[in-house]
């Protein structure tokens, strides 16, 4: 016997509230999601209709050392900068968990370069970062330090993007001050019985607290380093370019995936390619995304469900 | 002083320069952007670098707003960013209410599913949609920028939804005994509740439409609908880049974000932790 469904007011009501997000999931992530793989397996530029060539894209990224650079300098970046902007994060919001006067003020501070235009930060930081007159160099000239072409030099100019990151930590940082603050006074205080000292403190209580905020926020900056984009294509074109327009700085040393893929797209107008590319990064973001997921559901049922 | 109590104090002292330290690395960029464009050629490329200027000019600012169209493009911003903002205020309390009030049998589904879609990256999705748009003759028009912020974006919803879970679920049955219906609730009891998340999320809004660049650069192909964001890479194609009216140009892009941040910084910070901790 057919079971029977029961279609409640309350079901209606539900899913017309919800309807605008629906049409949306629909249209901005289910459709466009499958499109992309299917113009993975095809040719086509903006104008043209794709034409199936199965898997050549693929294979022709495999071949391409252009593919491999930009994905090397993305896991660079990624797996550098990530656990540089945390342990920054981590030591600020420690910093500013603490109580003394001016802390809004020093929080604010912190938390201020996140608010600014990408577009807007990463100019100045070209500027900053110029050999002769930028602010960089000119200050290590003090310490009698002969600073490099940050952006100019191959070898230097991802430390440049590494230091851009550091500056614009201060999304982590809050949250990472959340849970810091989530911490129970009670277990600092028995610590202190028990004689442990700062460091103990912070490795046996602290850490354990706050590890599945951290390793959250870890995937979050891993996801976020894969859709590097702005920072990159801003110097990229400031630094004059090549003439197609489609430059990856200097020795392509800042090509960042997300960069060759819009080359890929808009300037070499082989969007099939590009379409493999951004399912080639699908899957990477997914399986990150589904670590985290796990990860969150289990501290939530660590900390006794919500 | 007995020992302890210096012992306390230099630690007190130390930690006060190395906060001081830290936070005026963190202004350098904004001091170098404010008195950057109030320098003189001579004294943007003098070496070594000074970092007050020997005289102040707004020269750079009148310069920077001749050389683009640079209030046409604020304009054009400012008009995207309503807009944007208009949809998610109408969108976003209305699906957060429906997972955090409603009970009904897809909510469970959609709140899983707004997870996964908050991660998806716009570069994949961005070649079919702009196929899409193309086709539908839009690109070069402010809809591909505007339309996909009225069904709502994922991270709002769910720092919405979390809001919401937190209002006392009593009102609103006292309100359905009174035959109230669900969307009476929704207008009269869970809007005017939610004001303080919904501005955390008029500001988070404001802040991506105003600083977009990926979305610009792809969709926008004609000078005059440029947005600022793209408005200022005009600077940066010259053979030699004017740096002091970059600066300029930046300060005064940057102006209404730091004003709007200054004013709502407590929503800004609590709608972040309230993500980071329990989405």
């Amino acid at each position: 016997m057919r079971k029977k469904r029961h279609i409640t007011r309350s079901d209606i009501d539900g899913f017309l509230f919800a309807l605008p997000w629906l049409v949306g999931f629909v249209l901005l992530c289910v459709y466009p999601l499958s499109m992309s793989l299917y113009y993975s397996f095809t040719e086509f530029n903006p104008i043209t209709d794709p034409v199936w060539i199965g898997l050549e894209n693929y294979i022709s990224l495999f071949k391409d050392p252009r593919f491999y650079k930009s994905l090397r300098n993305t896991c660079f970046y990624a797996f550098i900068a990530t656990p540089i902007n945390l342990v920054t994060a981590l030591v600020l919001a420690s910093l500013i968990s603490r109580r003394f006067r001016g802390r809004g003020l020093v929080r604010t501070v912190f938390f201020l370069p996140s608010v600014i235009p990408m577009v807007a930060a990463t100019m100045v930081w070209i500027w900053m970062f110029d050999p002769t007159y930028g602010f960089i160099n000119n200050f290590l000239k003090w310490f009698s330090i002969d600073g490099p072409a940050w952006l100019i030099n191959p070898k230097t100019t991802k430390w440049a993007l590494v230091m851009m990151g550091m500056w614009g930590t201060g999304t982590t940082m809050l949250v990472c001050l959340a849970a810091l603050q989530d911490v129970p006074v009670s277990y600092y205080e028995s610590a202190q019985m028990d004689g442990a000292n700062g460091v103990q403190r912070f490795l046996f209580i602290t850490l354990p607290c706050v590890a599945h905020v951290i390793v959250y926020q870890a995937i979050l900056n891993l996801i976020n380093a894969f859709q590097y984009f702005t920072q990159v294509y801003v110097i990229t074109t400031a630094s004059g370019g090549s003439t197609s327009g489609a430059s990856g700085g200097p020795e392509n040393s800042i090509l960042m995936y997300p960069l060759y893929l819009f080359h890929n797209a808009f300037i070499y107008q082989k969007m099939g390619k590009a379409s493999a590319m951004a399912w080639i990064l699908m899957v990477v973001v997914g399986l990150l995304t589904i670590v985290m997921v796990k990860l969150s559901d289990k501290a939530v049922s660590n900390a006794g469900g919500e | 002083m007995n020992p302890y109590r210096a012992k306390k104090y230099m630690s007190k002292i130390l930690f006060a320069v190395l906060i001081a330290v830290l936070a005026i690395i963190f202004l350098l960029p904004f001091v170098v952007m404010f008195t950057t464009s109030f320098k003189t050629m001579e004294d943007a490329f003098m070496v070594p670098v000074r970092i007050w200027p020997r005289e102040f000019t707004v020269e750079n600012y009148r310069k920077a707003i001749n050389k683009i169209p640079y209030f046409s493009y604020m304009g054009n911003t400012a008009y995207i960013t309503l807009l944007s903002l208009l949809g998610e205020m109408l969108v976003v309390p209305m699906v957060a209410y429906s997972l955090a009030k409603i009970r009904w049998k897809g909510a469970g589904l959609i709140s899983g599913l707004l997870m996964g879609t908050m991660m998806l990256p716009f570069t994949v999705t961005m070649i079919p949609l702009y196929r899409t748009w193309h086709a539908l003759g839009l690109t070069g028009t402010y809809v591909p920028l505007i339309a996909p912020h009225f069904v709502g974006n994922a991270y709002y919803i769910i720092i919405m939804r979390q809001f919401m879970k937190g209002l006392p679920n009593s009102l609103f049955e006292a309100a359905t005994l009174d035959g109230a219906s669900e969307f009476q609730m929704y207008l009269r009891i869970a809007l005017p509740l939610c004001k303080p998340a919904l501005t955390t999320v008029g500001i988070y809004t404001f802040l991506s439409a105003w600083s977009d660049y990926l979305a610009p650069l792809i969709y926008i192909n004609k000078k005059d609908k440029m947005t600022l964001s793209l408005g200022l890479q005009q600077f940066l194609n010259e053979y030699t880049i004017d740096w002091t009216q970059l600066m300029a140009a930046a300060v005064i892009f940057v102006l209404p974000i730091l004003g709007l941040f200054l004013i709502f910084q407590r929503n800004f910070v609590e709608g972040i932790a309230t993500a980071g901790l329990k989405a």
